[in-house]
């Protein structure tokens, strides 16, 4: 029986529906992801008090580009033989940052353009013995089946 | 400011895949730069490294392994690393130290033994390292963010792969004509776009290669100009090694998120264009001063965005400046005659001191068949990854 966790501990959740975690700031309101300072990063601002909030899971395309060949380690390729992938970054509107990640299966550069609306989704990074490892992924939102609007 | 600190010597071993230990590269580049300025290694009182981190602890300590090499000699010794602006680090080293009156005659070494393809992080799980989580949960390589800065210039502005082959084809001819460069060979646009995608939209002869490599300046004090009793030199008018200002809205190697805006707005200039106008503004000069530029092009596409950057053209504008010749050696403002990446492959510790070299060369009219008419000022960018400005604008 196989188990399906993150690849990384406290950066997204898994469970429908799937949110990226960030931090923000409860003095001055200033998000950062990854989730991984425990200070503010403005530096007009001396708190170390961050809290833990998921981040919009909708975003727009700030721009694409895909990996024709199998990038190094530590990167570890699910496919044998290698099949490409494609990367966006995306710009969360509230949180006025930009996020990589992978594009999700069974998309590619052609099912982008930079301003199009991406959702956040959790999809098998690798599987490992019994244990399937899960990253978030950004999937194109085709016109009529807009994601979760805030 | 008060004494301009003097470029006194330059020096290069040649790009390649030699595959023999960087101190070798080093040395060739550090004696290359002592005779070409006539001074005496024992007589240098500073010596500062461009370290790396793929050849071991020697890397590490780059200052004193090329102390050693060149055989002890009691100078100060210093090793900068600030990644592809490691070089220029050094360099303000050796000048800061020069203007503060802490020394007269400083030696900047770069030097670097790359492995073959993609270059990797450090081996090992290294959770807390951006740089080894960008390929470990997004397989997002050099390349990958390359490729995302050239789409957004196809997408915002129009651009397309024949625009980016046209870098390549004028790199290529500049290339030609240096002794140093890695790929001495005219490339076609059809070569380009005949080669392999490596990430949408980019093709392997738009992207820079890995070499080995080494470059090597020395600095002196106006004393020291003076005790040379050389004429004509060619001066450092500043350097550039800003960081960001926050928040930094721009993707940059190797952070999987950028800052956040929400709070703090954005500074209306984004940070590679604050790294030249931070150098602008200390040497009192712009960007319709400079006879040349040689500027980090890692990808073809970058190329037209250092252009924009550095002033030269508005936004959207840069393919309409390369195709206009105006970059090309004849032109208003060539750039990377050198050949640039494109001809040379990055060595990282010694790219931003050949940079150096190349002003310095043109700066006084030696660089031969790749001669710029007339050349009086030259600017250098580069950035390095983790928040690295590096930028150097030398005059006669």
């Amino acid at each position: 029986m196989t188990t399906a966790v993150p690849v990384i501990d406290g950066w997204f959740t898994i469970d429908e529906p799937p949110t990226l975690l960030g931090r923000r700031c409860t003095e001055c309101g200033t998000y950062q992801f990854p989730p991984t300072g425990s200070w503010c990063p403005n530096p007009g601002c001396i708190s170390e008090d961050m809290e833990t909030v998921p981040l919009s899971a909708t975003g727009t395309v700030w721009s694409y580009t895909d990996a024709q060949y199998q990038p190094p380690p530590p990167y570890v390729s699910r496919n044998d033989p290698y099949q490409p992938f494609a990367i966006a970054a995306v710009e969360l509107e509230r949180e006025q940052i930009i996020i990589l990640g992978q594009v999700a299966d069974g998309f590619g550069v052609g099912d982008l353009r930079v301003g199009s609306t991406v959702e956040l989704v959790v999809e098998p990074l690798e599987t490992d013995g019994e244990t399937v490892k899960l990253v978030w992924r950004w999937r194109p939102v085709v016109s009529g089946e807009a994601g979760d609007a805030r | 400011m008060s004494g301009d600190v003097a470029v006194l010597g330059v020096g290069m071993h040649p790009w390649g895949k030699w595959g023999r230990p960087f101190v070798s590269y080093g040395v060739a580049a550090a004696r290359a730069a002592l005779a070409d300025a006539g001074v005496d290694w024992k007589d240098v009182d500073f010596i500062v490294g461009g370290e790396t981190v793929r050849n071991g602890y020697g890397g590490y300590v780059a200052g004193s392994t090329m102390a050693r090499a060149l055989g002890w000699n009691g100078a100060r010794v210093a090793t900068c690393y600030a990644a592809c602006a490691s070089g220029s680090a050094a360099i303000e080293a050796a000048r800061t130290r020069i203007l503060a009156g802490l020394c007269d005659l400083a030696l900047v070494v770069g030097a670097d033994t790359t492995p073959k393809g993609f270059l990797a992080p450090n081996a090992g799980e290294r959770w807390d390292d951006p740089d080894w989580l960008r390929f470990r949960l997004i397989g997002a390589t050099n390349p990958a963010f390359f490729g995302l800065y050239a789409r957004r210039r196809m997408d915002l502005y129009g651009a397309g792969p024949a625009d980016f082959a046209a870098v390549k084809v004028k790199n290529s001819r500049h290339g030609v004509h240096n002794p140093n460069a890695r790929y001495r060979k005219e490339v076609s646009a059809e070569d380009v776009m005949a080669s392999p995608v490596v990430s949408d939209p980019l093709r392997l002869l738009d992207i820079c290669a890995t070499s080995d490599g080494a470059a090597a300046v020395v600095l002196g004090s106006a004393a020291a100009v003076r005790k040379l009793g050389s004429a004509a030199r060619v001066r450092i008018r500043s350097v550039s090694t800003v960081t960001p200002r926050f928040p930094n809205t721009a993707v940059d190697l190797p952070d999987i998120a950028t800052d956040s805006a929400a709070t703090v707005t954005a500074p209306a200039i984004g940070f590679r264009e604050s790294i030249a106008a931070a150098a602008y503004e200390e040497a009192g000069l712009g960007p319709q001063d400079l006879s040349l530029a040689e500027v980090y092009d890692l990808s073809t596409a970058l190329e037209l965005d250092w252009y924009e950057d550095i002033g030269l053209c508005a936004r959207g504008e840069a393919e309409k400046l390369l195709h206009e010749g105006a970059t090309t050696i004849g032109g208003r403002v060539p750039v990377n005659t050198s050949g640039g990446l494109a001809c040379f492959g990055e060595a990282v510790p010694a790219q931003a001191i050949s940079q150096v070299c190349e002003v310095t060369w043109q700066l006084r009219g030696q660089a031969g068949a790749r001669q710029v008419d007339g050349a009086r000022v030259g600017l250098t960018i580069n950035q390095g990854l983790f928040g690295h400005g590096s930028c150097v604008i030398l005059s006669t």
